[in-house]
């Protein structure tokens, strides 16, 4: 054991096969059993920076520049031999997808206890009595037969401690941890991060924290790196970071979970009271878009039972719920995708019919379908032009000159360079393509747009922006929103109304300020409190108010 | 166990109901094709009494629908009709033609798995290595080129310039063991290397596949050696592609060796099949057609058997 | 798409690219010019081709290049009439076979549902026979004129290409931007060609070169069975079977178009894979 950071990385540049930087100029040292949170947008470099830490590279990248240091070894200098033998012993890793990171064809315990034992560690017997002593730690159940099972045999949330007790299996002196919360639910996650946190502190590990989440980072980490396109923004200790952040982004990140938006005033519930305020008081204004007991199955499943809710002209109406709560269901019965559903949709007063090729292409136009995935949305063979102009073409039979003038127009709309109509969606970035996504659904000039969690695969920075161009169209146009997301914050931002769904169910409808205030459904308390907040000690202020049953 | 064996009953199944929807097919093509039958078979010259005979012997007066009943009855009775060339009947000639056929089949079944196992997954220890780009490069060969091609050129080198074996695979009824496999190289070899091609590409396209997957990764960044890698985590789950892939050459093989049996004059099924459909032969035709036809779907049927048994996720309820 | 790499730190950069050295040997020149002794063969071959004018088996010397065959005719002019024949017939026969197993395979992935099964249920069945059994069944009924020879392996073989398009569309199909066409209410037949079919035609190009080299293969093993092209039209697989009895005599003569067939199999498969890899270049 050398004295000094047990991991000092300084100037590390990876690029790819083609060229092109995928991190650059990156240093950081970490200190033996501190915690360093890596922060960013998917593409940001940080899974490539945790890679790195093990010496490894994925798919055609290289290391083109920089020194990685491990406990006094210069990482990479060493043999394959060398870097084998500090994999799994010195250094570990625990992966995103535990369900991706585990062999189906093994046991769970035969996984776990493979490395120590390979490793000369220790016996085979002792191995498992280790693993199932860890297995007791994590709070996972049966911790004696857990073992035996296979990964597809038991849940996320478990198979996630399954894999953070392989990690720990050789004692490492550092874990690099990659985004091990972000598949889980809001609820899940508070017990893995809690174990998680409670397991490194235990043994004196150092841990390399990843994630997008500032909030879940927060709870866990000691100082914080914040990356953005593979570059270095800000660095230092974690509460430094949430009190005064210094830069542009680091101030985004923080304002997304507390809800402040950027250019304008704070969005508290003062704000959202204000806005249903400025509705016209008159008794419910004629529903645009009305449902009535809707119902979806699949096979012996019931993904969603009896959702009613009215939708009114240039009103937000959020759906929430947690995967698997029912409202991609929801979302796509509305737009005709899921035709067997029972229950009654109606646009204008007219009822549609359940399936979307018995709609005509009236009520098809009226009602627009923008998705979460900008990337799977457009067609990648065409350009933006025709991709934007198409519904002008097929549903008002714009030609020529017309129809190029509509698609500028669009394009100026949502704030695009007209120049881009004659660009494939491939050489766009993420925000770009999704804002061209809602540029092709207002080619159609609809009434109602949902929303499939548009922003969810977004940079904080350009999720906002999207926001903004969003209610910036609804004042302008009268557009109305059925908003599906999973992000409390983000209802709060833009929702007039919101409707909380569970496990299929509707358990609370009504105006945002109030369903957040009033938190009648024991869910919707549940929801809230399990909001990560910007705080240090939020974490254990929640587990223990869990734990005390008055609270309940 | 109760959702493998519904599985693997309702695969069984579906292969009986294609055995005999393809019976029926080979049966009625001749019936669906347009035109005279018989005028067709015997050509424009035919005399009324020729056209009449084989109207009779084919019983081509009857619906359709009994004579395939009869001829179905027939055949599971292990009577297949008498061929229109010889009138001797169609099983004592196609038996001991298609007992040989098997025989060589399998022959080169047992040397080419083997073969292919082995060099599939040292290729795919080293993706990129010497020997997986010499394999790669041999089979890219031995793909593109005719079975006859091989049959020929192994002929011009072993048998006509060095005199070790037999050109023409002569089997009588007084050889020797040793005699016979003599006869049989030359075909067997060329048999092997036409299927080993297919099955090592696919095998070492199989094993890259799983070796793609994210566990590997995990097992590599756990600091395993990769031959533990390649041995412990990828093979189980290569295990069902890679019987899929053995399945399908071994179809390989039944095509490729009516070729084979051509080129080394061999008297196996396939010999047989195209001399009767050179003399327009029906009986014998369609026999010889259904026997072949089976043999595909029952390896078929036992690929798909097997990769459901293999599969781990139906393991442990 | 990242494979796991090994666990080296950096991985070999990609070598230079020498042009000239690729070209050569991605197949295209040597598809080329047997399609151009294919194109240009009356006009190109110096002898009739069913001309005699030697004895048999001539060696090879000034006026036979590749000496004669066993009937005594000029093996090099026979080599390139049988170019052109072969290659029509596979052409022809790879062309029908794509046309309809394409349409059919996007259609029934587009469609879905019972249409979707119900299809690909008696493709299944056609593909549980050999390509060579079905064809030796069919042929000695039909017997072997060009048109039946066209269509039965036409036919046969759209089923194979039909699996592979299926497959492909089906790929395509899951992705949002055609579930955006539909709930635009675009109809079928847009969904097909302004859709599907621009993302598809990377995998179809590649499928159709491969599809093109087993059929051509199968030809040539039916005319060398004595059931495909008939003499004295000139074709490589007939070619092999008239010379093949030279081969105890110790001369090559069924080795020249035994060669050539594969010598343009192989071509077409090196194109095939070089385009795939360019392909897969970012």
């Amino acid at each position: 054991m050398t004295a000094g950071p047990l991991l000092s990385i300084e100037g590390l540049c990876v690029h790819s096969a083609t060229g092109v930087a995928i991190v650059e100029a990156i240093s950081l040292e970490l200190a033996r059993g501190e915690v360093l949170g890596l922060i960013g947008e998917s593409g940001a470099g940080k899974s490539t920076i945790g890679l790195a830490a093990l010496g490894h590279v994925r798919g055609d990248c290289r290391i083109t520049a920089g020194r990685i240091v491990l406990d006094g070894m210069d990482l990479r200098l060493q043999s394959t031999e060398g870097l084998r033998r500090l994999r799994g012993r010195r250094v570990a890793y625990v992966a995103q997808s535990a369900a991706a990171a585990f062999n189906p064809a093994l046991r769970l315990i035969d996984q776990i206890c493979e490395g120590p034992v390979r490793h000369g560690l220790m016996s085979r017997r002792e191995a498992e009595a280790r693993t199932i002593d860890n297995f007791r730690v994590l709070g996972l159940p049966d911790p004696a037969h857990f073992g035996r099972r296979y990964a597809h045999q038991v849940s996320g949330g478990q198979l996630q401690r399954a894999m953070a007790v392989m990690a720990m299996s050789c004692g490492p002196d550092l874990l690099v941890l990659d985004e091990p919360t972000t598949a889980l639910d809001v609820t899940t996650q508070i017990d893995v991060l809690a174990h998680l946190k409670e397991l490194i502190a235990g043994a004196g590990t150092a841990a390399l924290y990843i994630s997008h989440d500032l909030a879940v980072v927060a709870q866990i980490a000691d100082r914080l790196l914040v990356l953005r396109h593979g570059r270095l923004v800000e660095t230092g200790p974690t509460e430094e970071i949430l009190a005064r952040p210094q830069t542009a982004y680091a101030r985004a990140l923080v304002a997304e979970r507390t809800g402040v938006a950027l250019a304008q005033p704070a969005q508290t519930d003062a704000a959202s009271a204000s806005r249903e305020a400025s509705r016209p008081a008159t008794a419910v204004p004629a529903a645009i878009l009305d449902v009535q007991g809707l119902a979806v199955r699949y096979g012996r499943q019931d993904a969603l039972s009896d959702a009613s809710f009215a939708l009114a002209p240039g009103e937000t109406l959020a759906v929430i719920g947690e995967s698997g709560s029912g409202k991609t269901s929801l979302a796509y019965a509305v737009c005709g995708l899921v035709p067997g559903h029972a229950g009654r949709v109606s646009l204008g007063g007219t009822p549609l019919a359940p399936g979307y090729a018995d709609r005509n292409r009236e009520q098809l136009r009226r009602l627009q379908l923008v998705f979460q995935l900008p990337d799977v949305a457009l067609n990648p063979r065409q350009r933006i032009g025709s991709l934007v102009g198409r519904p002008a073409q097929f549903y008002f039979g714009m030609r020529g000159a017309a129809l190029a003038q509509r698609v500028a127009e669009l394009l100026g709309l949502v704030g695009l360079d007209p120049a881009l109509a004659a660009r494939r969606p491939g050489e766009l970035s993420g925000g770009q393509k999704q804002r061209v996504c809602i540029a092709r659904a207002l080619a159609a000039e609809p009434d109602v747009l949902v929303c499939d969690e548009v922003t969810a695969a977004l940079d904080p920075l350009i999720a906002e922006q999207i926001l903004q161009l969003q209610r910036r169209l609804q004042e302008q146009l009268g557009l109305a929103y059925l908003f599906i997301t999973h992000d409390l914050a983000t209802v709060r931002r833009i929702a007039h109304r919101v409707l909380v769904l569970w496990r299929g169910r509707v358990v609370a409808l009504g105006p945002t300020g109030h369903v957040l205030r009033e938190r009648e459904h024991p869910y919707v308390r549940q929801l809230c409190a399990s909001e990560p907040k910007m705080r240090r000690g939020w974490l254990e202020e929640t587990l223990a108010r869990r734990a005390d049953p008055s609270t309940v | 166990m109760a959702g493998v064996t519904r599985l693997i009953a309702a695969r069984v199944g579906m292969g009986l109901v294609t055995l005999v929807v393809i019976s029926a097919l080979l049966f009625f093509a001749t019936d669906l094709l347009p035109g005279d039958v018989a005028a067709a078979l015997l050509g424009p010259q035919a005399t009324p009494e020729a056209l009449a005979t084989i109207r009779a012997t084919l019983s081509l007066g009857d619906p359709a629908g009994m004579r395939y009943v009869h001829w179905l009855v027939g055949v599971l009775h292990g009577d297949f009709g008498r061929s229109l060339a010889t009138g001797r009947s169609v099983v004592t000639v196609l038996l001991p033609r298609f007992a040989n056929t098997l025989a060589l089949a399998g022959l080169a079944a047992l040397v080419s798995v083997p073969l292919a196992l082995g060099l599939g997954l040292a290729a795919a220890m080293r993706p990129g290595g010497r020997l997986d780009r010499l394999v790669s490069t041999l089979c890219l060969v031995t793909i593109s080129v005719p079975e006859f091609f091989i049959g020929y050129l192994l002929i011009l080198i072993f048998s006509v310039q060095l005199g070790w074996l037999p050109s023409l695979a002569v089997l009588s009824g007084g050889m020797s063991f040793v005699q016979r496999l003599g006869a049989v190289t030359l075909p067997v070899i060329t048999l092997v290397l036409v299927v080993l091609a297919h099955m090592l590409r696919m095998t070492r396209a199989a094993l890259l596949s799983v070796m793609a997957a994210p566990y590997i990764e995990t097992a590599l960044l756990k600091g395993l050696r990769r031959r533990t890698v390649v041995l412990r985590h990828a093979l189980p789950n290569a295990a069902a592609p890679i019987i899929a892939v053995i399945a399908l050459n071994l179809g390989y093989l039944v095509v490729g060796v009516v070729v084979v049996e051509v080129v080394f004059v061999y008297p196996g099924a396939g010999q047989l099949m195209v001399d009767a459909v050179g003399k327009r032969d029906l009986p014998l035709v369609q026999a010889c057609g259904l026997a072949f036809a089976t043999t595909y779907v029952i390896l078929n049927l036992i690929a798909d058997v097997v990769a459901i048994l293999v599969n781990p996720r139906l393991r442990a309820a | 798409m990242s494979a796991a790499r090994g666990p080296s730190p950096e991985s070999r950069p990609s070598g230079a690219s020498r042009g000239w050295l690729r070209f050569a040997a991605s197949g295209a020149p040597l598809v080329a010019l047997i399609l151009a002794a294919a194109a240009l063969a009356p006009w190109v071959a110096p002898y009739g081709e069913a001309q005699f004018v030697g004895g048999v088996w001539d060696p090879p010397n000034l006026q036979h290049w590749l000496g004669t065959d066993n009937l005594g005719r000029d093996m090099f002019t026979r080599l390139l009439f049988g170019a052109r024949n072969t290659v029509t017939l596979a052409a022809l026969a790879t062309v029908l076979a794509f046309g309809l197993g394409v349409t059919l395979g996007f259609c029934a992935a587009a469609v879905g549902g019972w249409v979707d099964a119900l299809v690909s249920r008696a493709i299944e069945i056609l593909l549980s026979v050999p390509v060579l059994i079905s064809a030796l069944m069919v042929l000695s009924v039909l017997g072997n004129s060009l048109p039946v020879l066209i269509a039965t392996i036409g036919l046969l073989e759209s089923t194979r290409v039909y699996t592979i398009a299926r497959a492909v569309a089906r790929g395509i199909v899951v992705r949002e931007f055609v579930a955006a066409a539909r709930l635009r209410g675009e109809g079928l037949a847009w969904v097909l060609v302004r859709e599907i079919l621009p993302n598809a035609l990377a995998p179809l190009a590649a499928e159709g070169g491969l599809r093109f080299s087993f059929i051509f293969l199968f030809v040539a093993s039916l005319s060398f069975l004595g059931l495909g092209i008939q003499p004295p039209a000139a074709d490589w697989g007939s070619m092999v079977r008239e010379n093949a009895q030279a081969i105890n005599f110790g001369l090559a003569a069924p080795l020249y178009p035994a060669t050539a067939i594969a010598l343009l199999t192989i071509g077409v498969n090196r194109l095939v894979d070089h385009y795939l890899a360019a392909e897969a270049r970012p």
